[in-house]
């Protein structure tokens, strides 16, 4: 019987790595912009594409693919609004991988503009995992505090934007857009951020013209 | 919240290395975990011991050795550990820091009884 040490050095996220850059690389060859949804539960997810799908109506087609552990509210909302939508229930996972959008991806539309994805409502693991996305939108609403990205800093350091929402209520509460604003720069730079309010629908054309700009960008790349 | 799944994951390594190897069992495994990967290593070390009953691995000793986040900055060429989540250059304070290390999950060594 003899010991040895075997260095192996494998990553235990590649799997989920590879199926990304699938992902990636098909919807950049179709021309379509991915944007994945991370934020706490309740933080308005849904509430915000909503309001994303009146300002794109009749301009961009959009779909979207949701994440939840149980129901299919969530895309019974979005097809409310004429959108075509797919619901993964991931049956008590706390985030969505890229093999559950790779399945769904075949029967996504081809003619589509804005693929959409709604992660599950989690602020800490659905920041490890890449879906393919081109841009990654992290959502702070004010209820849940401006201390919150020092706290859960994964998630402010993979967005490339930065939602704070509910504005509407910025009135009723201590809530410090600019603090919450300086504490996710200072995990990363660069990061765009957005005020908004869903309900009323303050600060969403500024965000939807962040959006295609970033699709008239991939394409301009894929010309 | 994800250990158990990623744990899973670690014994399809193990199963594929040892069966390369020829090996009857694994008797110790090395994770590499960054502390800004989102996982806690009490909670893999919980999923393992768990996992490895009536596997190759039943007896093997899980190490988590932790990485600190390392910054390397483009401005000035330099590179430094941080503790905080202030992401910026030690060095220069540029904000335009890319992480080299410190967000990782990797198996790094295995050692195999044969």
């Amino acid at each position: 019987m003899t010991t040895k040490t075997i260095t192996v050095v494998r990553d235990l996220l590649a799997t989920n790595k590879q199926a990304a850059a699938a992902i990636r690389a098909e919807l950049r060859a179709r021309g379509i912009l991915c944007v994945n949804l991370l934020s706490s539960p309740g933080s308005g997810k849904t509430t915000l594409l909503e309001a994303l799908a009146e300002r794109f109506r009749g301009r961009f087609r959009m779909a979207v693919i949701e994440g939840d552990i149980e129901t299919e509210r969530d895309a019974e909302r979005i097809r409310a609004k004429g959108v075509p939508a797919w619901q993964i229930t991931t049956g008590g996972a706390c985030h969505l991988e890229a093999r559950m959008i790779g399945k769904v991806l075949g029967g996504v539309p081809g003619d589509i503009d804005l693929l959409f994805i709604e992660n599950v409502g989690n602020l800490v693991c659905p920041a490890s995992y890449d879906l393919g996305e081109d841009l990654r939108l992290v959502l702070l609403s004010s209820p849940e505090g401006d201390d919150k990205p020092a706290k859960y800093p994964q998630a402010f350091l993979s967005a490339d934007a930065l939602v704070l929402t509910k504005a509407d209520l910025l009135p009723y509460l201590p809530f410090d857009p600019a603090r919450a604003a300086a504490e996710a720069l200072s995990i990363k730079s660069g990061l765009k951020v957005f005020t908004v309010s869903a309900l009323r629908g303050d600060g969403v054309d500024a965000l939807a013209d962040y959006i295609v700009g970033a699709l008239e960008r991939l394409r301009s790349a894929r010309a | 919240m994800h250990e158990l799944s990623l744990i899973a994951s670690v014994f399809d390594v193990l199963e594929e290395e040892a069966r390369k190897h020829g090996a009857r069992r694994v008797t110790a495994v090395v994770l590499k975990v960054g502390v800004m990967s989102g996982v806690v290593p009490d909670l893999l070390e919980s999923a393992f011991e768990t996992y490895k009953k009536e596997t190759i691995a039943d007896t093997a000793r899980l190490e988590i050795v932790l990485v600190p986040v390392r910054l390397r900055c483009p401005d000035c060429g330099g590179e430094a550990v941080r503790e905080d989540t202030d992401f910026s250059c030690a060095g220069c304070g540029s904000r335009r820091v890319e992480i080299v290390e410190g967000r990782e999950i990797v198996v790094e060594r295995i050692e195999l009884e044969t």
